[in-house]
C-alpha cells in the first residue's frame, strides 16, 4: 500500500499538535485537536489517502418509478460534475453557507456508481450492498419509493454509510422509521396536507364527501392518513379509503366504485405511472363531467410531479396538488439549478432531480464543513444545518428527524401551458412555518452516530 | 459425466467444498468477490438444488417456489422478532413451516400433473404473493416488508438499548464474510443431501416417474407419496433459502413471493441443466452475476473498458454495447437464455459434455453415453 509514508507523516503532525497542547495551545486550537482523533479512527470505505472518493446513486431504472429514476440520475451526474469544478458550478453559485470549492470534497476527485433499484427492497438492498461492499462507497443517494428508502436507510444504519435519500414522500422516512444515518431533503405527507388544507377549503369549500386511491406501501398510508386529518379537520366527509397495489396498471375495477359512493371528490394517493394511469382512467370515466351532491366532481392529487403532468396530457388540466420544487421558480438558486441542466441535457429538471442533487451537494459540503468523511462527524454538521439559495428559500435540517423544513408548493395543472414543460401553475407558496411539526408526533429512534 | 457418477461421495464432496470455500479467491478476478453477491450465490444455490430434486428428478414443473421462500423469510424474521437473534430458531422453524406450507400445497397441485400441476402451484403461488402483499398485511407487513424493530418482545435476549439488534449465531456476526461461511455451510450440507437423494433408491423411483408414471403404476407402486415427499423436501429447501436471506439480511418482503421469482429459479435450474447435479449452481451464478455486475455497469465504465481503441472506435463500441449493460441486463440474459435453449437443451451442462465427449474421442474413447449422460445427469 502506498499509504506507510503518508501514515508516518500524520503521525509526526500528531505529535506536533501533542507537544503544542502541552505547551498550553490545546485551548486555542480544539478543531486540530479533535479532528486528528477522527483521523486516527478507521470507519467502513475509509478513502484514506487515494485521490478520489466514490458516491453510489441507486435509483429505479425499471419499474413504475422509472422516470422519476432517470431524472435523479441525470441531476446525480450533474452533481458530480459540479463538485468536480466541471460546467457552470449550478447551486455551487448560490448556496449558503458553502464550503465547497469546486475541487471535489476535501480536495479528493468525486466519482460515481449506479444501480437499479427496480422499485424493489430487495433489490434496492442488494444493489445498495454491492455499492458499499465492492465500489466502497462513502455515501449513496436515490430511491424514488419510500418502502424503498425505508429498506435502504435501515441498511445504512447497520453499514455506517451515510444515505441522503432522494425522492421519498411517506412520514415515515424522518418519522417512525427514521434512523441516524439517513436524511431526507424532500418534503413529506404530512406537510403536503397542512399546505393544501387551505387551498381545498377555499376551493371547493367545507362540504365535501372524498374518495381516497391509495398505493399500498408505506408512503400511500401515510399520505392517506395526512391528507384524511386535513379534509377532516376542513369538515370533509372520508367515504371510503380503498387501498391498490403498486404498478397495477389498469385502475377500471377501482374507479367503477368510485361513481356509485355519493363521494364528489376523488383523491389520488398514487404517484409515477400510477398516478398516470389511474388519473387517465378517472378522466375516461367521465368523473370531472359529473356533478354530485350539487357540486362539480374534483380530483385532487396530493403529490404532484412535472413528469407525471407530462405523462398526463390535457388530464391534468386544473388538478391541485403539491410539490417539492418546480423548475419555473424564479429565485437565483432555481434558475442557476435550471440553467445547468438545461445546458446539459435540453430540458428543465423535475422535483425529483432538484432533490436529488441539492442532497448531493448538502453531503459534499457538510464533508468540508466536517473536514473529514468519518460519518458521525459529518452526520453532526448535517444535522440542524441552515441554508439558502438551494431553490427552497431558507432551509433547515433538522436534528431530531433529519428533515429539511421550508416552503411548500400548491401547484394546479396549467389550463394554459405555454411550452411542453409549463404544465404547472403554482397556486401558493405556503410558508415553512404553516407547514412545520414537532418531531415527536410520529415516534422512531434515530439509533447510536456510532455503529 | 460418467467420471462424476464413479466418483466416490466423499471426494465429491471434498472438491465441491473446497469450491464453495474457496469463492472469496477465485471470484475476485470477475468482480464478484464480496460478501453480499457471495452469499446470494449460496442462498439461490440451496433454493435451486432444491428445486431440482423436484423438478429435475421427478419433471414436475412447479411455478410457485418463491412461496415457499417467502414463507421461510417472514418466519424467519418473526423468530428475530419474537425469540432471539440467534440464527438456528429461526432456521429450523422457517425449514418447518416451508415444509408444511409444501406439504399442503403439493397434496392439492399434485392431484395433477404436466401443466395443469405447474398452472395450479403458480396460482398458489399467486395467492401467497396477493395474501402477503394486501391481506396479511399484519403479519407481513405488505409492500413496505417486514423488519426488525427495537421494542419487539425478544424473549430470549436481553433487550437492546440503542440501534437494532443484528443477527448472529452464538456470538458471530451474520453479515459480511462470516455470514457467506455460514450459507456455504448450509449449501455443502444441502448438496451432500441432495446427492444422496440421487443416488439413493428414493431418487432412483424418481426418475422412473418422470421417464414414465404410467409404467411405474402398473408394476404396483403409488407415485403420489414420492411426488410428494419430493416436492415437500424442495418446499423445505426453499424454506432454508428463505431464512438464509433473512439471516444475513433481516427484512422480508412480499416480491420474494411474485411470481417473476418463481420463475428466476426456473431458470437458473435450465439454464444449468436439469436434473444435473451441478447444473443448477452454474445458473444461479449466472444470473445472480448479470444481476449484480452487468446490471452495473455503465458508459463510463465501458469507456474505460475500451479504453485502448481509437476514439471514434471506442464510440462506436460503446455506442454498440451499452444497450446490451446496466439497465439492459434482462436483454443480454434473454439472448443467452434463447441460445441456450435452442442449441443446448440441456443446459450448461450439456455444453461442458459436448466438449468433453469431443475431447475424450479425440482421445480414443468411445463415445458411449453422451445422450445417457444428458438425460440422467451427474
Amino acid at each position: 500500500m502506498s499509504t506507510d509514508k503518508k501514515n508516518g507523516s500524520s503521525c509526526s503532525r500528531r505529535t506536533v499538535l501533542k507537544s503544542g497542547a502541552a505547551l498550553g495551545a490545546a485551548s486555542a486550537m480544539p478543531m486540530f485537536y479533535t479532528r486528528d482523533a477522527w483521523a486516527a479512527k478507521d470507519f467502513r470505505n475509509n478513502p484514506g489517502n487515494a485521490s478520489s472518493v466514490t458516491i453510489g446513486f441507486n435509483v429505479p431504472q425499471s419499474g413504475a418509478y422509472a422516470d422519476e429514476g432517470a431524472d435523479e440520475l441525470r441531476a446525480f451526474k450533474l452533481a458530480v460534475k459540479h463538485l468536480n469544478g466541471e460546467g457552470d458550478g449550478g447551486m455551487m453559485q448560490t448556496m449558503k453557507p458553502m464550503n465547497l470549492t469546486g475541487n471535489g470534497i476535501l480536495g479528493k476527485k468525486v466519482e460515481f456508481v449506479t444501480g437499479d433499484t427496480q422499485t424493489k427492497s430487495d433489490a434496492a438492498r442488494a444493489s445498495a450492498k454491492r455499492m458499499i461492499e465492492k465500489d466502497r462507497v462513502i455515501m449513496f443517494s436515490g430511491g424514488s419509493s419510500s418502502g424503498v428508502a425505508v429498506a435502504v436507510q435501515g441498511l445504512a444504519q447497520e453499514m455506517g454509510v451515510i444515505f441522503m435519500a432522494g425522492l421519498t414522500h411517506s412520514n415515515d422516512t424522518t418519522g417512525k422509521d427514521k434512523r441516524r444515518y439517513g436524511f431526507r431533503h424532500f418534503f413529506n405527507a404530512y406537510m403536503s396536507g397542512a399546505a393544501l388544507g387551505p387551498v381545498l377549503e377555499s376551493e371547493y369549500g367545507t362540504n365535501r364527501r372524498a374518495y381516497h386511491l391509495t398505493a399500498d406501501y408505506t408512503w400511500g398510508w401515510t399520505q392517506e392518513e395526512s391528507i384524511k386529518n386535513t379534509t377532516e379537520a376542513l369538515g370533509w366527509e372520508t367515504a371510503k379509503t380503498v387501498r391498490t397495489p403498486v404498478g397495477a396498471g389498469d385502475f377500471s375495477q377501482y374507479i367503477t366504485p368510485v361513481l356509485n359512493s355519493g363521494a364528489d371528490v376523488l383523491i389520488l394517493n398514487h404517484y409515477g405511472k400510477d398516478m398516470i394511469n389511474s388519473l387517465t382512467q378517472a378522466i375516461q370515466f367521465g368523473l370531472r363531467d359529473k356533478n354530485v351532491n350539487g357540486k362539480d366532481f374534483q380530483i385532487i392529487v396530493p403529490l404532484f410531479s412535472r413528469l407525471m403532468a407530462q405523462g398526463a396530457g390535457e388530464n391534468i388540466k386544473g388538478i391541485l396538488g403539491t410539490t417539492n420544487w418546480n423548475w419555473a421558480l424564479q429565485d437565483a438558486g432555481s434558475q442557476a439549478f435550471v440553467k445547468a441542466f438545461g445546458q446539459e441535457y435540453g430540458f428543465p429538471p423535475s422535483q425529483a432531480a432538484h432533490t436529488c442533487y441539492v442532497q448531493t451537494l448538502l453531503y459534499a459540503n457538510a464533508c468540508e464543513m466536517a473536514g473529514t468523511f468519518y460519518p458521525p462527524e459529518v452526520i453532526k454538521q448535517l444535522e440542524g444545518f441552515k441554508f439558502d439559495g438551494m431553490g427552497n428559500g431558507p432551509t433547515e435540517y433538522r436534528a431530531e428527524d433529519h428533515q429539511c423544513f421550508k416552503d411548500v408548493l400548491v401547484v394546479k395543472g396549467n389550463q394554459n401551458p405555454s411550452s411542453q414543460f409549463d404544465l404547472l401553475e403554482i397556486v401558493q407558496e405556503v410558508p415553512r412555518a404553516q407547514v412545520e411539526y414537532d418531531a415527536k408526533i410520529f415516534g422512531g429512534e434515530l439509533g447510536p452516530y456510532e455503529v | 459425466m460418467n467420471k462424476l457418477k464413479m466418483m466416490p461421495e466423499w471426494l465429491i464432496m471434498v472438491v465441491f467444498a473446497a469450491a464453495i470455500l474457496t469463492m472469496p479467491i477465485w471470484m475476485s478476478p470477475l468482480g464478484a468477490a464480496y460478501p453480499d453477491l457471495l452469499q446470494k450465490f449460496a442462498i439461490f444455490g440451496v433454493f435451486a438444488i432444491g428445486y431440482n430434486i423436484l423438478f429435475g428428478l421427478t419433471g414436475y414443473l412447479s411455478f410457485g417456489h418463491a412461496a415457499f421462500l417467502g414463507v421461510g423469510s417472514y418466519t424467519a424474521v418473526w423468530s428475530f422478532k419474537l425469540l432471539t437473534m440467534n440464527v438456528l430458531p429461526a432456521i429450523f422453524f422457517s425449514v418447518l413451516f416451508a415444509g408444511v406450507f409444501a406439504a399442503i400445497i403439493g397434496f392439492i397441485s399434485l392431484r395433477r400433473s404436466g401443466i395443469y400441476f405447474s398452472i395450479l402451484t403458480l396460482a398458489f403461488a399467486q395467492m401467497s404473493y396477493n395474501l402477503a402483499y394486501s391481506v396479511l398485511t399484519p403479519i407481513t407487513n405488505g409492500e413496505t416488508g417486514l423488519q426488525l424493530e427495537r421494542d419487539d418482545p425478544r424473549i430470549f435476549d436481553t433487550a437492546v438499548t440503542e440501534g437494532l439488534p443484528t443477527t448472529e449465531l452464538f456470538g458471530l456476526s451474520m453479515s459480511g464474510y462470516s455470514g457467506f461461511y455460514v450459507c456455504a455451510a448450509f449449501l455443502i450440507i444441502a448438496f451432500y443431501v441432495s446427492l444422496r437423494i440421487f443416488r439413493s433408491p428414493f431418487g432412483l423411483k424418481l426418475r422412473a416417474i418422470k421417464s414414465n408414471q404410467t409404467r411405474m403404476r402398473y408394476t404396483g407402486y403409488s407415485t403420489r407419496p414420492y411426488l410428494l415427499t419430493a416436492f415437500v423436501i424442495s418446499g423445505m429447501y426453499a424454506g432454508l433459502a428463505g431464512s438464509l436471506m433473512a439471516v444475513t439480511d433481516p427484512l422480508a418482503g412480499a416480491e420474494r413471493m411474485q411470481w417473476t421469482a418463481s420463475g428466476e429459479v426456473v431458470l437458473m435450474t435450465i439454464l444449468g441443466g436439469v436434473g444435473t447435479l451441478i447444473g443448477p449452481l452454474l445458473g444461479v451464478g449466472i444470473i445472480k452475476y448479470f444481476e449484480n455486475i452487468f446490471s452495473a455497469i455503465n458508459e463510463t465504465v465501458l469507456h474505460g473498458f475500451f479504453d485502448f481503441l481509437p476514439s471514434w472506435l471506442q464510440e462506436f463500441m460503446v455506442f454498440i454495447t451499452s444497450p446490451f449493460v446496466g439497465e439492459g441486463w434482462h436483454l443480454t440474459l434473454g439472448i443467452l437464455f434463447m441460445l441456450i435453449v435452442a442449441f443446448l437443451p440441456g443446459g450448461i451442462m450439456e455444453g461442458i459434455d459436448k466438449i468433453k465427449s469431443k475431447f475424450s474421442k479425440s482421445s480414443g474413447q468411445s463415445d458411449d453415453s453422451t445422450t445417457e449422460a444428458v438425460r440422467e445427469g451427474a
